[in-house]
């Protein structure tokens, strides 16, 4: 299977050539059998990694250890999710999935883009398969997934354990999707400079592209703050690492496009900022891997450290160089057709949500090269921690979360007075209501006071903007308030789809929040012994020590030690953490021991309980025990800005054949509906 | 047994029963069937481990077992780490002997180098680490909301130029074919 394979890989590198090659001279000369050709190239491309994934996947589920991934990352008693999410669980395996999916997605380009588009085509067949060349390339030349060794281990190395947790099978692959699909704005981007074609119709063609990659790549920062939550112990959920950053880039400077996009398509402006964006977005995917590869920054994250590195910087440079070859030899095409009339406008508070996503992203990515910066300027480096990052970046947010709630109600070109107090007094009057009532209950933390207000003015202003539009449907229509709603949102999905998304985005700075009232406490703690602590909201909960049971289950050894929680008096729940030992399939030790914490879920306040260890290998247990304040909000944020995501790029219904076959292009070229 | 042995034993066992139980259910404690399969063997958790302001100097100061997270994360979290519970008692050690928080950080800087605080310094040229980002934002915002300021200024001392009729009449006519034929 493994020859299959690799044959498989070698042909996708002749197929992925030879798109290039087809797709450069289909764009240039426009000679139909190059175009046809190219396409084609695509859709051999995802058939034949379709097969080297499908080989790969037969080796991990068969055990062949003969296969040096097989045995690097897999073992016999490895449960079967776990045998199938080692695919993207080492360096060589993931390399294949993202060159499979990237290949997917370019065929789905191919396939489902409009004919009116088709001019732009064989340039993006070009740019996706020259981006799945080089995944294949490295593959075949630095991490073959298919590579075998000299003998074959009677069993493998098994997958880290902390990799055994159902996050791992979804957090990864949501945001090598997410990662990935930034591909196809960058290969239309490219397409629209090389055939200068830059009207908006490359925009249009790439809606639900960036859509898509932002909703993936949201969900998988999100499930990748679940899995650290869930499965590493320390009770919370980002640490500023480096590999984390790299996730984090991408999806800012995505989010500094979706909103500049709005004003090139309403307005003609931003051109050149635009294309900047969607380039530096896949800069930003592309070095989001390099990180993650090369060992050029330490990261609990890092592949094992390998040479693959040198072959994504030599990428990098070659996207920079190309990228400002073309932004420079393009610049005249790309004039704006109109200049911001005014600091009170719609156009100018995204000009500076711009300016503030962008400045993030600048600033995470200083703090994330600042060690090496300082080595290269004094020869010292130095840490650059979650102190550095928080001090760093909790005022931008603030004032980004602020503009969050402005964009939406100012009026587009100029807001007059008039406008100004009809649409902001009501969120103006809620922020300094809960700063009031913050300022009453006894809070005297400055960023959560700060955060709560902001949250109000935004909410507030949105759900102002959802009463309005309900208020007017009722008033022509006559429906009823649920009904109207339903049509409000299902006739202009694009703006309150985007509102949902901020509603999203609040919660999150909401649950941020929490770490600021966040209580932890270490105990030694005997059968029968109990520990009281007091929560921010005000409840006194119990823990006893209930005793430690040790038992065998799949391949691991546990040791659970459990607790009895009450809360006020009133038993809850009994949570249970474990310290697994992994053992090989012959019964062998395999890793460290791990800790699997116990987490009561609510609304409010997590509890989360770590079995740190025995004390002098005794039932006498040592815990770590958490109150975690708001965390649960984070995943409820997550769901919102999923559902919010959907509804943007949920497809409209087929709207009547015009009269006298007008066309869907010409029906297209009606103003965007805007207002995120 | 005689009657006044038996009363005796009767009213003496169940409290010596009692206190035999109520000692079990608090202390007794008993060894683990495998206590090598839960890591490394722990002691007592000592009032340092929980005090506050032990807590905050641990927060400032990298663990040097590789891992990137503070002291007091790594020996919260990562029990296999023999670096950080050895770190922990050399904070506490220097926190006994009365150093302040600040002479607790020179130390360990002194002894580790730069690299153990959790994030650089604020002298020299970390400042650039802290101040540029910040800067970066400040001075392009300026510039942005200058220009538009004075756009606004110019466009509002400015008249607006009367409408011009950009299309030749022999155009307006074929938009005019075009319009009625797309209303049908």
């Amino acid at each position: 299977m493994t020859i299959l394979g690799q044959l498989a890989l070698w042909l996708s590198f002749l197929l992925a050539g030879w798109g290039v090659i087809a797709g450069v001279l289909g764009g240039r000369r426009g000679t139909p059998a190059y175009v046809q050709s190219s396409r084609r190239a695509t859709y051999g491309l995802a058939a034949a990694l379709g097969v080297a994934s499908f080989a790969l996947m037969v080796a991990l589920v068969r055990h062949d250890f003969n296969v040096a991934y097989v045995a690097s990352y897999t073992a016999r008693n490895l449960p079967t999710p776990y045998l199938i999410s080692a695919f993207w669980g080492g360096q060589a395996g993931s390399l294949l999935f993202w060159a499979v999916i990237l290949a997917l997605f370019a065929a789905a380009a191919q396939w489902i883009t409009p004919r009116r588009h088709a001019p732009l085509m064989p340039w993006v067949a070009a740019v996706t398969s020259g981006t799945t060349l080089f995944f294949v390339a490295v593959m075949l030349f630095a991490a073959n997934p298919f590579a075998r060794l000299p003998f074959t281990p009677l069993d493998g190395n098994g997958l880290n354990p902390q990799l055994q947790n159902p996050g791992m099978v979804v957090h990864p692959p949501m945001l090598y999707l997410g990662y990935i699909s930034i591909t196809i704005p960058f290969a239309f981007a490219v397409a629209a400079l090389m055939s200068r074609r830059l009207d908006t119709g490359w925009l249009h063609a790439i809606r639900k592209w960036t859509l898509l990659s932002w909703t993936f790549l949201g969900i998988g920062i999100t499930l990748g703050m679940w899995w650290a939550y869930v499965e590493l112990g320390w009770g919370g959920y980002w640490a500023w690492d480096p590999v984390e950053n790299a996730s984090f880039l991408p999806w800012l400077t995505m989010t500094a496009f979706l909103h500049s996009v709005m004003i090139q398509e309403k307005r003609g402006m931003l051109k050149r900022w635009n294309v900047i964006l969607v380039a530096l977005s896949f800069f930003l995917s592309i070095f989001g891997t390099f990180i993650t590869r090369s060992g050029v920054i330490s990261s609990v994250h890092s592949f094992t450290q390998s040479s693959v590195g040198y072959w994504f910087a030599a990428f990098l440079i070659l996207i920079v160089a190309g990228s400002a070859w073309l932004l420079t030899t393009r610049f005249d095409d790309l004039e704006t057709e109109a200049h911001l009339e005014s600091a009170l406008s719609r156009e100018a508070s995204f000009f500076f949500n711009n300016l503030l996503l962008v400045g993030i992203a600048f600033s995470v990515l200083w703090g994330t090269l600042f060690p090496m910066v300082s080595e290269l300027v004094r020869g010292t480096q130095v840490t650059v921690g979650p102190p550095f990052f928080n001090k760093v970046n909790i005022p931008i947010g603030l004032l980004l979360l602020g503009l969050t709630g402005i964009g939406p109600l100012i009026a587009w070109r100029h807001a007059s007075a008039r406008n100004l107090t009809r649409h902001f007094t009501v969120p103006v009057v809620v922020a300094l209501g809960v700063v009031a009532v913050a300022l009453l209950m006894g809070g005297r933390e400055f960023y959560p006071i700060v955060t709560w207000a902001l949250a109000g003015f935004v909410l507030s202003g949105i759900i102002q903007e959802f009463g309005r539009g309900v208020g007017a449907r009722r008033r022509l229509h006559g429906e009823h308030p649920l009904a109207a709603l339903a049509q409000l949102i299902g006739r202009n999905r694009r703006r309150y789809g985007g509102y949902i998304v901020h509603v999203g985005i609040v919660i999150y700075f909401v649950a941020f929040t929490g770490a600021a009232f966040k209580v932890e406490r270490e105990a030694s703690l005997m059968p029968g012994q109990s520990l009281e602590l007091r929560s921010p909201f005000g409840h006194t909960y119990t823990f006893t020590h209930l005793g430690v049971s040790q038992f065998t289950q799949l391949n691991r050894f546990i040791s659970a030690a459990t607790l009895d929680v009450a809360r006020d008096g009133q038993r809850v729940q009994v949570l249970t953490s474990e310290k697994r030992q992994h053992l090989d399939s012959f019964g062998r030790r395999q890793f460290e021991p791990t800790t699997e914490a116990a987490i009561r879920y609510t609304l409010a306040e997590d509890i989360y309980v770590v079995y740190a260890g025995s004390v002098e290998g005794t039932d006498q247990a040592v815990y770590k025990i958490t109150i975690n304040p708001l965390v649960t909000l984070l995943w409820f944020g997550g769901l919102v800005l999923l559902v919010g995501g959907i509804i943007t790029m949920w497809p409209g219904a087929p709207r009547p054949p015009g009269p006298r076959g007008t066309s869907s292009a010409v029906r297209r070229t009606e103003p965007a509906q805007v207002g995120v | 047994m005689k009657r006044r042995a038996f009363l005796a034993t009767a009213l003496v066992a169940p409290v010596v029963m009692a206190a035999r139980q109520a000692s079990q259910d608090s202390s007794t404690i008993r060894a683990l069937q495998a206590p090598d399969m839960v890591g490394r063997p722990r002691g007592h958790v000592t009032d340092y481990q929980n005090d506050p302001e032990i807590i905050a100097i641990e927060r400032r100061l990298r663990c040097t077992c590789g891992c990137n997270l503070d002291i007091y994360v790594c020996r919260t979290t990562d029990f296999t780490c023999t670096f950080s519970p050895e770190l922990h008692r050399e904070v506490v050690g220097l926190h006994e002997q009365g150093m302040t928080v600040q002479g607790i950080l020179d130390a360990f800087v002194a002894k580790y180098g730069e690299t153990v605080l959790m994030a650089p310094a604020p002298e020299g040229f970390n400042w650039a680490g802290y101040l540029l980002p910040g800067t970066a934002i400040v001075l392009t915002g300026s510039v942005l909301s200058w220009t538009l300021m004075r756009r606004h200024r110019v466009a509002s001392a400015t008249p607006a130029p009367a409408p011009v009729d950009v299309l030749s009449p022999d155009e307006r006519a074929r938009l005019a074919d075009e319009l009625q034929r797309l209303e049908g």
